[in-house]
């Protein structure tokens, strides 16, 4: 007996299962050997035999061991397999049992082409978008930036009573660069606009002037050649320039023998040393070049009151905080307020906030909301897939029920059912990576030109992983409920032919549950995109204080060398402005140094002559150099007084406008005019201007700003020292009687007669400033009302599924119910009111998550609260109108079904 | 994946069967099986004994140690309430498995 014992042990060896049940293993079987020779001998064999056939009931020497193994209790050995070194016996079955899943799950599918045709496409298209707008947010959000350390470089600001970020004068950059002691490294750069006239046609070009050390600082390289040096920004050097990787692409065919060349720049000669890499952007987004600054070296070194015109990015010396450097810098601000009381007086201190807050914040909430938006798109597609699924297991109940009679365990069905729906999701994961290639170009093509790091959007590892992730979540979502409930058979219901009892109500509460989340979630959507709509809205209705239709705008830039003085351009104004005014179809014609909404800061310091002012303070305006002619060619409305005319010449007095704001702010009850001011816009200090009238305020920064105080004087009185920024960066406006770009060609022929080297290279309309401007929001609420659109479609297609399979179980009540007497209109309530049962309370779900999550959206809105009634109500009243129609189209089916038809069926 | 299942199907309707009544030991219930079968069926242990840990592991089945008087212990096997459940269902979808066979396998007539 022993000996069957210890070859019993012996077989069981290999499963290493734990002693004690191994103990009884053998005991038991031992004992059935025992049995087995005892009858045999009991029926007449010898010992010799009944012995050898008793061991032979052990069956071939492996075989116990397999049938062991096979008869689960791989468990035991798994825990011990995959611990250890692994056998392999229970990974190898896993193996197995996944290899034919698939192939099961691969043949189901193959069975039910349509269902599967529609899941793959819905799926490719929530994950596709959720994949765009994901690789949106990780190349624009997440992304360090790319330089060197970038949690290191900040950007800089002037901090004044205004809230608001402002730049700097030469001379105060200059010291702050000097006198710092948090900073590694702090580089200023400006505004510079090139005319390119040689190597093809002319161009006006934006570009930049750049400190030294600027990109060594950024930790930046050049793709060619080499980045500009702190030994270019010394004086007495060659005149060098690098360009951005898209203008050496678009204008020179990234042409790798450029370097070294020689471009023409505003009449100067500039050698090209290299070109810059493909992500790399300026700080302000359309430079495409930049030349040294040479802060130094530049005349208005030393002018305190000069123009606030440079802005700034630093790096922090390691082990220094931000608030650290923010509090030596502002020290440093103090001092000088102290030695300038006149010039510093508003500048209070210094913020700075980190680069990347400061190239992607105001997209940020946007991307993450979009993100938000769109993954619950694709929750509300899962679901809607997996209401579908759910009925179509009942077709597939029989299936389940035999498999579990036959020795299915429910894990393993359901294993089965959502590897069908994983094998769905993964197809349509894949499909979804495709489209979204195409879907990133062309939503990058509709997105606003201010869209920061746009170039470093791309499907990178991280985007990959999202889209296999989501595909495995949403895989696993729209499964696993419908196999859950699949699996949960009543095996007596089932295998009779009426399978639908209990399991079909059941069924139908889960759809029903499932369509109630997706109304929730789709009316969160349109509530969202809705008060998004409303902001668009009141943000267009505001006025911007011109007449914006019918004006082309037309941005010059005279080269300094053939105009270096205000005769000179003040001569060309004269010689263009009749050639333009007598062009058919115009009906005025106004120049302006800086035109409203373009982005471009010009301000001064002044004080009102007569007035107790302290000493100390001076007040701020924007500054605008204007033609006659301006305010009318962009409607801007004449308060008091007169606007510019002929008289307004250089030897005549010196005259101003104001703006209205800047009259009511320090004219409450008098009238400005004849009022004097005391402006300090050049080198030899403030000067005297009278007032000679009021203009209406005019949005210059955005549309949903307050307006600032402006400052108005005619460009023949332009100071001298002011004249090189005039001429560098004027706005020409045409008020035109029929449309504005049709005028474009004849404009520009006329500024070509009277000088050819003036490029004419920037033609646009007043309306399409307006827009670009409004352009991030724009884009926004148009991403956001298609998903809820699509929402709408998912939620109603899905409460039409539910209501449409509710009637079709419930025929026969039907049809009893008007054999009874009901008639078409009860069944039609009947029918309808489900449907709106469900929508009422997904609505109201909706409502109460929309009253939470809207707050997120706060500073997105523009005029419009965050919980605004109007927009609650107006949404629910489309969502329940659109659940009426889904409602009712099944509802008439229902109320055509014939009572005899049915009862016949019975 | 069918055809296992269907193998294993059948000898867990036959082992449920047995147990239907009282409860038996292993050695037991193969006896049964060769005698009712008049010798078609037969289990040896390697195939017996795995099936009856399989079905009590599926919660069928339940095996107790039972010390009889002047015998040692044996582990005897009973149904339980999910198997009592479960066999009728198995048995009529054998029958209407067999039945469905035959209807195919008839002779074609003519």
């Amino acid at each position: 007996m022993t000996e069957w014992k210890d070859e019993i042990r012996r077989r069981l060896a290999k499963l290493e299962l734990e002693s004690t049940r191994e103990a009884e293993i053998v005991e038991e079987l031992t004992q059935h050997l025992q049995d087995r020779r005892a009858d045999l001998l009991a029926g007449g064999a010898t010992q010799e035999e009944a012995t050898r056939a008793a061991l032979a009931e052990l069956g071939e020497s492996e075989l116990l061991r397999r049938e062991l193994r096979r008869a689960g209790h791989s468990r035991q050995l798994a825990a011990v397999a995959w611990g250890a070194d692994g056998k392999g016996a229970g990974r190898g079955r896993l193996l197995n049992d996944v290899r034919q899943d698939l192939r099961y799950a691969v043949s189901a599918m193959l069975k039910q082409p349509a269902f599967a045709g529609i899941a793959v496409a819905a799926l490719a298209l929530g994950i596709g978008a959720n994949t765009v707008i994901f690789s949106l947010v990780n190349g624009i959000l997440l992304r360090q930036l790319p330089f060197q350390q970038p949690e290191q470089l900040v950007w800089v600001s002037s901090h004044r009573p205004e809230p608001g970020k402002y730049p700097f004068t030469l001379p105060d950059f200059i010291d702050y660069r000097d006198l710092n002691r948090s900073l590694s490294g702090i580089a200023a750069f400006a505004n510079w606009s090139a005319n390119l006239t040689d190597h093809g046609d002319p161009d006006r070009l934006q570009g930049l002037r750049i400190s030294a050390g600027a990109f060594q600082m950024l930790g930046v390289e050049a793709m060619v050649g080499r980045a500009l040096l702190p030994a270019d920004d010394t004086p007495g050097q060659q005149r060098v320039v690098v360009l951005s990787h898209g203008l050496w692409q678009r204008r020179f065919g990234a042409d790798p023998r450029l370097v070294g060349e020689k471009l023409t720049l505003n009449g100067d000669s500039y050698t090209v040393v290299g070109v810059l890499p493909p992500q790399f952007f300026f700080p302000i987004r359309e430079a495409e070049l930049a030349i040294p600054l040479a802060p130094d070296a530049d005349p208005w070194r030393d002018v305190r009151t000069s123009v606030n015109f440079l802005r700034a990015v630093a790096r922090l010396k390691p082990g220094i905080t931000r608030e650290q450097a923010e509090a030596d810098l502002t020290a440093v601000a103090r001092r000088l307020r102290q030695q300038y009381p006149v010039a510093n007086s508003q500048k209070l201190g210094v913020t700075l906030s980190p680069l990347h807050e400061e190239v992607v914040g105001n997209f940020r909430l946007a991307l993450w909301v979009l993100l938000g938006a769109v993954g619950m798109l694709l929750l509300m597609t899962c679901v809607n897939m997996a209401n579908l699924a759910l009925a179509r297991a009942a077709a597939r109940r029989r299936e389940m029920a035999i498999r579990t009679a036959l020795g299915a365990t429910r894990w393993r069905l359901v294993r089965q059912l959502v590897t069908e729906s994983l094998l769905l999701s993964g197809l349509g994961g894949v499909a979804g990576l495709l489209l979204a290639r195409n879907g990133i170009d062309l939503l990058l093509a509709l997105s606003p030109a201010s869209l920061p790091r746009a170039a470093e959007v791309s499907v990178d590892f991280h985007v990959l992983g999202f889209t296999m992730a989501l595909a495995l979540l949403a895989g696993v979502i729209f499964g696993l409920a419908p196999a859950w409930q699949a699996t949960r058979v009543s095996l007596n219901d089932e295998l009779k032919e009426r399978g639908r009892g209990a399991g079909g109500e059941r069924q139908n509460r889960a759809r029903s549950l499932l369509v109630v989340s997706e109304i929730a979630l789709s009316l969160v959507l349109l509530v969202g995109a809705g008060l998004l709509v409303r902001s668009f809205l009141r943000l267009q209705a505001i006025n911007p204080g011109f007449e914006a239709e019918n004006v082309l705008v037309i941005r010059l830039s005279l080269p300094k060398a053939q105009y270096p003085d205000r005769a000179a351009a003040t001569a060309f104004y004269d010689k263009l402005r009749p050639q333009l005014e007598n062009l058919p179809g115009v009906e005025s014609v106004g120049v302006v140094s800086a035109l409203p909404l373009s982005g471009i800061m010009a301000s001064i310091p002044f004080t009102i002559e007569g007035r107790a002012s302290a000493a100390d303070e001076a007040l701020w305006a924007d500054y605008r150099l204007v033609s006659t002619g301006y305010f009318r060619a962009l409607r801007i409305p004449l308060i008091a007084g007169r606007e510019f005319n002929e008289h307004d010449t250089a030897q005549g007095t010196s005259v101003a406008l104001i703006s209205q704001s800047l009259a009511r702010q320090y004219w409450t009850n008098a009238s400005p005019l004849g009022a004097h001011l005391r402006i300090d816009d050049n080198d030899q200090g403030p000067r005297l201007v009278e007032v000679v009238g009021v203009v209406g305020d005019v949005k210059h920064l955005s549309l949903d700003g307050e307006p600032a105080p402006h400052i108005y004087l005619p460009i023949h009185q332009t100071h001298e020292d002011a004249v090189v920024w005039l001429a560098s960066n004027q706005y020409w406006l045409l008020r035109t009687a029929v449309g504005p770009l049709t005028l474009s060609a004849p404009a520009r022929r006329a500024i070509q007669a009277v000088d050819r080297e003036v490029p004419a290279s920037s033609i646009r309309t007043m309306e399409q400033y307006l827009a670009a401007s409004a352009a991030p929001r724009r884009f926004n609420v148009w991403l956001l009302t298609v998903f809820a659109g699509a929402a709408l479609v998912l939620a109603g297609t899905g409460l039409y599924g539910v209501v449409s399979s509710g009637v079709a179980q419930r025929r026969r009540e039907i049809g009893i119910r008007m054999a009874l007497g009901a008639q078409a209109g009860d069944v039609l309530k009947m029918v309808i009111g489900q449907g709106m049962a469900m929508t009422l309370g997904g609505v109201a779900l909706g409502l109460g998550a929309a009253l939470g999550l809207t707050r997120w959206m706060r500073s997105l809105l523009f005029g419009v609260s965050a919980t605004d009634p109007l927009t609650f109500l107006l949404t629910a009243w489309v969502l329940l109108f659109v659940a009426l129609l889904a409602s009712w189209i099944p509802a008439r089916r229902a109320m055509r079904v014939d009572p005899m038809v049915v009862l016949r069926e019975e | 994946m069918l055809d296992r299942e269907l193998k294993k199907g059948s000898a867990e309707l036959l082992i449920l069967s047995l147990l239907e009544g009282r409860a038996r030991h292993g050695y037991e219930v193969s006896k049964l099986i060769e005698s009712r079968s008049g010798g078609t069926l037969k289990f040896n242990v390697a195939s017996l004994y795995p099936l009856l840990y399989r079905l009590e592991e599926r919660g069928w089945i339940v095996g107790r140690w039972v010390e009889k008087a002047g015998q040692r212990r044996r582990r005897y096997y009973k149904l339980t309430k999910e198997g009592r459940k479960v066999l009728p269902a198995q048995r009529s979808t054998w029958e209407s498995f067999v039945a469905a066979i035959n209807r195919v396998t008839k002779p074609e007539t003519g």
